[in-house]
C-alpha cells in the first residue's frame, strides 16, 4: 500500500486569496481518508487543486510519485483521477444515461461503458428507472447518485467526493455512506470531504482537520473522534 | 422494444427535417393569415383596385421569398446561437466570417471564369465547390478569430469579449477590404453569370391562373440550407463531440471534470457556427449578385436578431427565428407600399426586423422558444 495521491506545502489562491496555505496530506492505495473542516477551511479548494481546476502557486501535487500539479483538467481525469464536484455539477439538459455517457468521455472502449454502466444501474437502480429522464429533473438524492455512478464511469484510481451528504434527507445520507464504504471494499480509494464529520469519521481509515486553509490535526479517524478539540468544534459533544 | 424516437433515421432523418418544415409551413400560414385580414382591414383604404384580390395575387410569390432568406438568416443564426452558447457572449465578428464565405464562394467562381472553365463546368459542381472552399476558409478563421482575440480574455469580465468581437469585426471587414484593394483593385465582388439559375422552375397550382414560379436559386438556397440544418443537428445529437458542446454549454467546470477538453470544443463550435457561414455567405451570395466587405452587416444583424427572437442558445429557436424574420421582412417589402397606398415602400422592411429585435428584447428577452441550451437547473 504505497502513497496513491500527495499533496506537499500547497499553496493556491483564489486571485489575492491565500485558500490553501501549506496543506501536506497523503491517501494510500485502497484508503477512505477524509477531510473535514469549517465553511471556507479550504476542503473543496484541496480538491480543485488536485483536479486542477485552480493549480497550486507554490508546493507539489503527486500521482504515484509523478508531479501533476501543472497538468489541465481532462488530462488529469485520463490519470485515474475522479471528481465528483461540491454541488453534483449534474448537466441538466442531458438524460441520465447522457450523463453517465459523459462520465465515460475518456474511456474509448465500448464494450466497458456498456459494463460500467450496467454496475452503475446495478448500485443505483434508481437511475435505471429514471435513464431517459433529465438531469435537472431529478430529485437531489438521485442527482448525488448520479454524480457518483458519473464519477464511477471513469472507474477512477482515488473518487473524490464533495459533500455528498449535502442537502440529503437523513435517510439518503445513511445510503449515500454506505455506498461510499462498499466502493471502498470493491478497491476503490476514496478522499472524502464532509461537513458531516461524525459520519465520516465513522467511515474513514484517517482524516485530515483543516482550519483556514493549513492542516490543524490529523489521525486515524477513530482517535479523530475522540478528540477533545474535534468533538468540540465539529461533532458539537461539549 | 425500442421506441420510435430512439431510431436512428427517425431521430437525424425524418424529426429534423419534419420539424423544419412545420416550422417553415406553420409560419408562412401564420403570417399569410394576418396579412390576408390586414387586406380586409385595409381595403375601403384603397380604392383603385381591390386589396384582397391583390394580395391574394402575390402572396406564394412573397412566401417563397421570405422562405428561402429565412433559411439564409437561420443558417447564420445557428453560428451566434452555439457560440452563446457555450461562451454566453455575442460573437459580433460572425457577420464578417459570414461575408468573407460570400466573397471567396464569388472569387472561386470568378477565377475558373478567369481561366475560362466556367461556362464548360457542371454548374452544380461549381456551386458545391464554392461551398465547400467559403466553409473551410470561414470556418479556419472563425477558430483563429477565436484564439487571437476571445481565447486570451476567457477570465474577463463580460463586455471585454464583446468589445473585442466588435474590434474584431471592423478589423475582419477592413483586412478584407485591404486584400480585395490589393489584389483587384475593386472593392465589389460580382458574382459572374454561368448556368440556369436565373430560370424559374413553373409549378401549376390547381385553382390558380398562374403557375408558381420558384427561381432555381431560391430552390439551392433551401436544399443547401436544410442540408446544414440536418447535418448540425446529427453533430450536436448524435456524436460524441456533439454531446460534449452541450455538456460544455451546461456546465463549463463539470465537463472538465469529465475529461472534455474544454478549450478545443470552444474552438469546435467556432469551427462549426463558421461553417455554416461561410456555406450560408455563398448562399447568400447567389441571391444578392454583389458583395462588398461591409456586405456581412446587415444580415449578421439581421441572423442576431433571428438567434435573439428564437431564443439566443437555443439551436432550434435559431431555425425558428431565422424563418419567421425572412418572411416577416419579405412581406413587409411586397405589402407595406400596397397597404399604405405608396406612402411607405420596400426601403422600409428593415425597420420591420429591427423593431421585432426591440420588441423581443422588452417583451420576452428569453425569446419566442424561451430557453437557453446553457440554461441551470
Amino acid at each position: 500500500m504505497g502513497k496513491l495521491l500527495e499533496l506537499t506545502n500547497v499553496h493556491s489562491y483564489y486571485g489575492h486569496i491565500h485558500a490553501l496555505k501549506g496543506v501536506s496530506l497523503y491517501v494510500n492505495e485502497g484508503e477512505i481518508v477524509t477531510l473535514i473542516g469549517s465553511n471556507g477551511a479550504g476542503k473543496s479548494t484541496s480538491l480543485r487543486t488536485i483536479s486542477g481546476i485552480i493549480h497550486a502557486r507554490e508546493g507539489k501535487v503527486l500521482l504515484d510519485g509523478k508531479d501533476i500539479t501543472h497538468a489541465e483538467p481532462h488530462n488529469i481525469v485520463r490519470m485515474g483521477i475522479g471528481h465528483v464536484p461540491e454541488g453534483r455539477g449534474i448537466f441538466p439538459k442531458l438524460t441520465v444515461q447522457e450523463n453517465l455517457e459523459m462520465g465515460a468521455f475518456t474511456v474509448n472502449d465500448q464494450k466497458a461503458i456498456k459494463d460500467r454502466l450496467q454496475l452503475v444501474f446495478e448500485m443505483f437502480p434508481r437511475l435505471k428507472e429514471r435513464i431517459s429522464q433529465y438531469g435537472g429533473t431529478l430529485s437531489g438524492g438521485e442527482q448525488q447518485m448520479l454524480a457518483i455512478g458519473r464519477g464511477l464511469m471513469l472507474n477512477p484510481r482515488i473518487l473524490m467526493l464533495d459533500e455528498p451528504s449535502m442537502g440529503l434527507a437523513p435517510v439518503l445520507v445513511d445510503l449515500i455512506f454506505d455506498i461510499i464504504k462498499k466502493l471502498n471494499e470493491q478497491g476503490v480509494t476514496i478522499l472524502l470531504v464532509e461537513q458531516n464529520a461524525l459520519m465520516a469519521l465513522s467511515i474513514a481509515n484517517r482524516g485530515y482537520v483543516l482550519q483556514t486553509g493549513s492542516i490543524a490535526l490529523t489521525d486515524d479517524a477513530a482517535k479523530l473522534k475522540k478528540n477533545e478539540m474535534v468533538q468540540k468544534t465539529y461533532l458539537g459533544i461539549e | 422494444m425500442k421506441s420510435i424516437t430512439e431510431n436512428p433515421v427517425y431521430k437525424f432523418l425524418l424529426f429534423p427535417i419534419g420539424q423544419i418544415l412545420i416550422f417553415a409551413l406553420g409560419a408562412s400560414v401564420v403570417l399569410s393569415l394576418v396579412t390576408v385580414l390586414l387586406a380586409f382591414i385595409f381595403k375601403f383604404n384603397v380604392t383603385d383596385f381591390d386589396l384582397v384580390e391583390r394580395t391574394m395575387l402575390i402572396l406564394p410569390q412573397v412566401v417563397i421569398n421570405g422562405v428561402t432568406i429565412g433559411f439564409v438568416y437561420a443558417t447564420i443564426a445557428l453560428g451566434y446561437t452555439m457560440v452563446y452558447g457555450v461562451l454566453e457572449f455575442i460573437n459580433f465578428s460572425h457577420s464578417e466570417i459570414f461575408m468573407v464565405g460570400g466573397i471567396v464562394g464569388i472569387q472561386l467562381m470568378a477565377y475558373f471564369e478567369h481561366i475560362g472553365t466556367l461556362a464548360t463546368m457542371n454548374e452544380y459542381l461549381v456551386i458545391a465547390l464554392a461551398i465547400i472552399l467559403a466553409m473551410v476558409v470561414s470556418g479556419s478563421l472563425a477558430v483563429v478569430v477565436e484564439r487571437l482575440a476571445y481565447k486570451p480574455l476567457r477570465g474577463a469580465p463580460k463586455l471585454v469579449p464583446l468589445i473585442s468581437a466588435i474590434g474584431m469585426s471592423f478589423f475582419l471587414q477592413d483586412i478584407v477590404r485591404l486584400i480585395l484593394s490589393l489584389t483587384t483593385g475593386e472593392f465589389n465582388v460580382i458574382l459572374p453569370k454561368f448556368g440556369t439559375f436565373d430560370e424559374f422552375w413553373k409549378l401549376a397550382v390547381p385553382g390558380m391562373e398562374d403557375p408558381l414560379r420558384i427561381q432555381i436559386k431560391s430552390a439551392i438556397m433551401v436544399g443547401v440550407a436544410v442540408l446544414m440544418l440536418v447535418g448540425l443537428n446529427y453533430l450536436v445529437n448524435g456524436t460524441k463531440v456533439g454531446k460534449a458542446i452541450r455538456a460544455v454549454a451546461q456546465d463549463r467546470p463539470s465537463a472538465s471534470l469529465m475529461g472534455i477538453n474544454v478549450n478545443q470544443i470552444i474552438s469546435i463550435t467556432f469551427l462549426v457556427g463558421g461553417t455554416l457561414g461561410g456555406a450560408a455567405g455563398v448562399l447568400f451570395a447567389l441571391k444578392a449578385t454583389k458583395l462588398d466587405p461591409f456586405s456581412g452587416f446587415f444580415p449578421g444583424l439581421k441572423a442576431f436578431t433571428s438567434a435573439v427572437l428564437g431564443g439566443i442558445g437555443n439551436l432550434t429557436g435559431a431555425l425558428l427565428g431565422g424563418l419567421v424574420l425572412g418572411l416577416l421582412e419579405s412581406f413587409a417589402a411586397s405589402y407595406l407600399g400596397i397597404f399604405t397606398n405608396g406612402a411607405f415602400g420596400a426601403e422600409y422592411k428593415d425597420i420591420f426586423a429591427f423593431a421585432i429585435l426591440i420588441l423581443v428584447l422588452i417583451f420576452r428577452p428569453s425569446g419566442l422558444l424561451g430557453q437557453t441550451v446553457g440554461q441551470k437547473a
